[in-house]
């Protein structure tokens, strides 16, 4: 039976994780996550779940507890956003290295310089070659249901990789809409427990982790853990195929809305994708042949399947909601272009950077990217170097 | 075995009462249970094979600590990065019998509080059957500086483990650069001395002061002596008392320190008879003094022997010698104020 | 398939590797034979030795092994030879030699 109500983002993270009920969380309050470990610590208060929680005294310390708790055999997730990420920078890369099953909700907020609390992707960007699963939510409904789908995708045989459930910072995580629930046994049982086969606190085996490795192994340990990230993308499927029977609602690496015989699309992650479905449907009503690829997975990078979903388009836009100073654009126009070149792709391509530190984007804005996509496509060099959405400039 | 000489102590230490923080295992509730012999025929944890220094006093802390721990005791170790993690846990080869967790240099405190926490929340949905101690392992690097942070919130949040100290008094592992443990006037790669520079110009933290400031129930400063009782003691108190405590254990280093190995034994005892090693415990918030030289040193004895301060003793550096004694006996006087002595 | 430590070398495959270079035995460093280092070497007089004990917590390298209550030969094959069971010792029972 599913339960219709209505909770912001970061309210559907913590009644997801009401219902799986975690063994341990470490935290550190910041901006937009913080309420996360506020709900968790509410409920736990009031004996609504077994978690304990670990009020760390910053978030290199929630990392490094949740490695600590993960790697004894507690099913174990923080949260956080922006600087928060980027203080656990370093030990993201061990939480993966030593193939830890760690959840982590990102509230995806810009990162410092100049210090700003809105919605952004430099920070899990930032993070995205760590070694981490990267899954982004479009909305409440998203994150609720990613957040249920990741251990299965994190603890699998195949993949003990720690996975982000990304969502944007206030636009999704503190806005209020509408959310189908599902009922807390059936979660329970797709969920399951967690039964690590090696673990610190395992009777009759001493484990240890995280070793000094000379230069003889440590190509070979990262390739081992490159084939699990490799692993990840048909767990995902998967996982995504059984979570659809338990929900109706199914998911991939990514979300084709009127893609098929679009001629122009965007390619983009996150909320910005609700103002381009209302975008396109009005486009369409018009006759223009206008898609959407928005991804939901960005690690694994799904770039063969992405490529072959745009095929057919002339001109693509690939939006990033992060700058990578790379001179061209941000990472989703560098991964997606390199792999369209693989497969020797011939349309016209194009990287956007938008709503940086919460810039909002209007159907006007989107409109104007459809229509100059169609100039773009025949040989009008119409958007320049690589453009802004909103930007203030001279010129 | 009457009469072994205790290579010259010539105080008597003796265990203080229990720490009032509740539940003491019954072993420590009777004074004088210290038996030497039994200790040593306890089974190792530490294995050889390790990859430390010839001689390195970190090991002999460790083994001796992980000694502490009752016979059949599970416990799981963590390390920051140093000396120790980088010899002792170098893949495929893991030196330790117990479960062993190694993170990153500065979050030993923070990677063991999860581990305690799993611990709590496994065993509390009947998940672990068995009793566990946790004890973490830092150098002074990991410790008194870059490790600082999180050893401070373990102990703020009162998690039931142990914190240890391996206090070489520099960051050995990286080729003997200063910490904040490095005693005054020592020459170390980032003090070196110089033309103008007589080695590290800054006194060093008082450790233990900071962490007895954390309101846990016990915290302790020992280093090797005669037959290590002094060590065993604390260790066990330590790890046997609910909830967070802190041992310091001063082990020298012969590279960083540069001295002869076998002399580890010496420079331990001159450390403690010249009062700038001196050992206590703070149990409860009550400072209490483990020794009292009958008679005092003058600190030269131990710094003589040792290569780092060679230059103090080259004519014209008297004042200095003459600075380093006052700032140890104004911590003397200080340690025995607060003692009560 | 994750091979056991003292199978894993440097010629060792990525696939046999152990996940996450984690190690599920006790105690492997003691395949690894240290005692190659030493340059001098201790020798242990039994008739001197009055089983005291001193020794034993000293060694860095859990190379004085204790059974039913009395000191084993030393452990030559992890012994590094630093020599500081010969200042531990009371009784003068140990003296370090050139060589292995």
């Amino acid at each position: 039976m599913a339960i219709k109500e209505r909770m912001s983002g970061n309210e559907a993270v913590a009644h997801a994780i009401k219902q799986i009920n975690p063994d341990v969380m470490p935290a550190f309050p910041i901006t937009p996550s913080t309420e996360i470990p506020q709900f968790v610590s509410t409920m736990i208060a009031n004996g609504e779940i077994d978690t304990e929680f670990i009020p760390v005294e910053s978030e290199h310390s929630s990392m490094s507890a949740a490695i600590g708790a993960s790697a004894a055999g507690a099913r174990t997730l923080t949260a956080t956003s922006s600087c928060g990420l980027a203080l656990m920078w370093e030990v993201l890369y061990v939480a993966a290295s030593n193939r830890l099953p760690i959840m982590m909700e990102v509230v995806n907020r810009a990162l410092s310089g100049p210090i700003n609390i809105n919605a952004e992707h430099s920070d899990s960007m930032g993070a995205r070659d760590s070694g981490w699963i990267q899954i982004y939510a479009e909305n409440n409904q998203e994150v609720y249901d990613n957040t249920l789908q990741a251990y299965r995708i994190a603890e699998h045989r195949s993949v003990k990789l720690p996975v982000m459930i990304c969502q944007d910072g206030f636009i999704t995580s503190h806005a209020v809409e509408n959310i189908t629930l599902l009922e807390d046994e059936p979660v329970k049982k797709f969920v399951g427990s967690y039964e690590p086969e090696h673990y610190l606190l395992k009777e009759d085996e001493a484990m240890a982790v995280g070793p000094y490795a000379i230069s003889g192994y440590c190509m070979e340990a990262k390739r081992a853990q490159a084939q699990a990230m490799i692993n990840a993308k048909e767990v995902i499927l998967q996982v995504a195929k059984e979570f659809e029977e338990l929900s109706g609602r199914s998911y991939g690496f990514f979300e084709e809305y009127c893609l098929e015989d679009a001629e122009y699309a965007i390619v983009a992650i996150g909320s910005v994708c609700g103002t381009i479905k209302e975008t396109i449907d009005k486009l369409r009503a018009k006759g223009c042949r206008v898609g959407l690829l928005k991804v939901r997975v960005f690690r694994p990078f799904p770039g063969e399947e992405m490529a072959a979903a745009l095929k057919n388009c002339k001109a693509i836009a690939i939006m990033d909601r992060c700058e990578g100073y790379n001179a061209t654009g941000g990472p989703l126009g560098a991964e997606l272009t390199a792999a369209l070149y693989r497969t020797k792709a011939t349309a016209e391509t194009v990287n956007i950077i938008y709503g940086l530190s919460g810039r909002d984007v209007k159907v006007s804005d989107v409109e104007e990217v459809y229509e100059k996509l169609e100039r773009l496509a025949q040989g009008d060099n119409c958007f320049g170097e690589y453009p802004y959405i909103g930007l203030r400039s001279n010129n | 075995m009457a009469n072994i000489p205790i290579l010259g102590l010539e105080a008597i230490i003796e265990p203080s009462e229990p720490a009032q923080g509740g539940g003491m295992e019954k072993s420590m509730e009777q004074k004088n249970t210290f038996n030497f012999r039994e200790i040593q025929e306890r089974e190792e944890r530490l294995a050889p094979g390790h990859r430390m220094c010839a001689g390195c006093g970190g090991t002999i802390a460790v083994r001796n600590v992980l000694k502490a721990l009752h016979p059949g005791d599970k416990a799981v170790i963590g390390n920051a990065t140093g000396c120790l993690e980088v010899s002792s846990f170098m893949y495929p080869y893991t030196a330790y019998e117990d479960s062993y967790i190694h993170n990153v240099f500065e979050n030993a405190g923070a990677t063991l509080s999860g581990v305690e926490t799993a611990y709590k929340a496994l065993k509390k949905k009947g998940k672990i059957k068995e009793d566990y101690k946790f004890i973490t392992f830092g150098g002074d690097g990991g410790t008194y500086d870059i490790g600082l942070q999180s050893l401070s919130g373990a102990m703020e949040r009162g998690h039931d483990m142990v914190y240890v100290c391996y206090d070489n008094g520099a960051y050995m592992n990286t080729g003997v650069q200063r910490s904040s443990a490095t005693p005054m006037y020592a020459d170390t790669t980032t003090t070196p001395t110089g033309k103008v520079s007589d080695g590290k110009p800054q006194t060093r933290k008082d450790l233990a002061a900071i962490i007895a400031a954390h309101n846990i129930p016990y915290v302790a400063q020992t280093t090797f002596i005669g037959n290590m009782k002094d060590l065993y003691v604390k260790a066990e108190k330590a790890i046997y008392t609910p909830g967070a405590a802190f041992l310091n254990i001063m082990a020298p280093c012969p590279r960083g320190w540069k001295y002869d190995a076998p002399d580890i034994i010496e420079i331990c005892k001159l450390a403690v008879e010249t009062c700038y090693w001196p050992l206590f415990e703070i149990v409860d918030g009550k400072w209490i003094l483990s020794y009292k030289p009958k008679n005092k040193l003058p600190l030269e004895d131990f710094l003589r022997k040792q290569g780092r301060f060679k230059h103090l003793f080259k004519p014209g550096n008297e004042h200095l010698l003459e600075a380093f004694q006052n700032e140890v006996d104004k911590r003397w006087e200080e340690l025995l104020f607060r003692c009560g002595e | 398939m994750a091979l056991k430590a003292e199978l894993i070398n440097e010629k060792t495959s990525w696939q046999d590797l152990t996940e996450g270079l984690q190690i599920h035995e006790p105690a492997t460093s003691k395949l690894f034979e240290t005692g190659e280092w030493r340059t001098s070497t201790p020798v242990w007089e039994k008739e001197k030795c009055k089983q005291c004990l001193l020794c034993v917590p000293y060694c860095p390298d859990t190379c004085i092994l204790v059974t039913e209550g009395k000191r084993d030969d030393f452990d030559y094959a992890h012994c590094k030879g630093c020599g500081i069971c010969v200042k531990a010792c009371p009784f003068g029972a140990i003296t370090m030699k050139e060589g292995e």
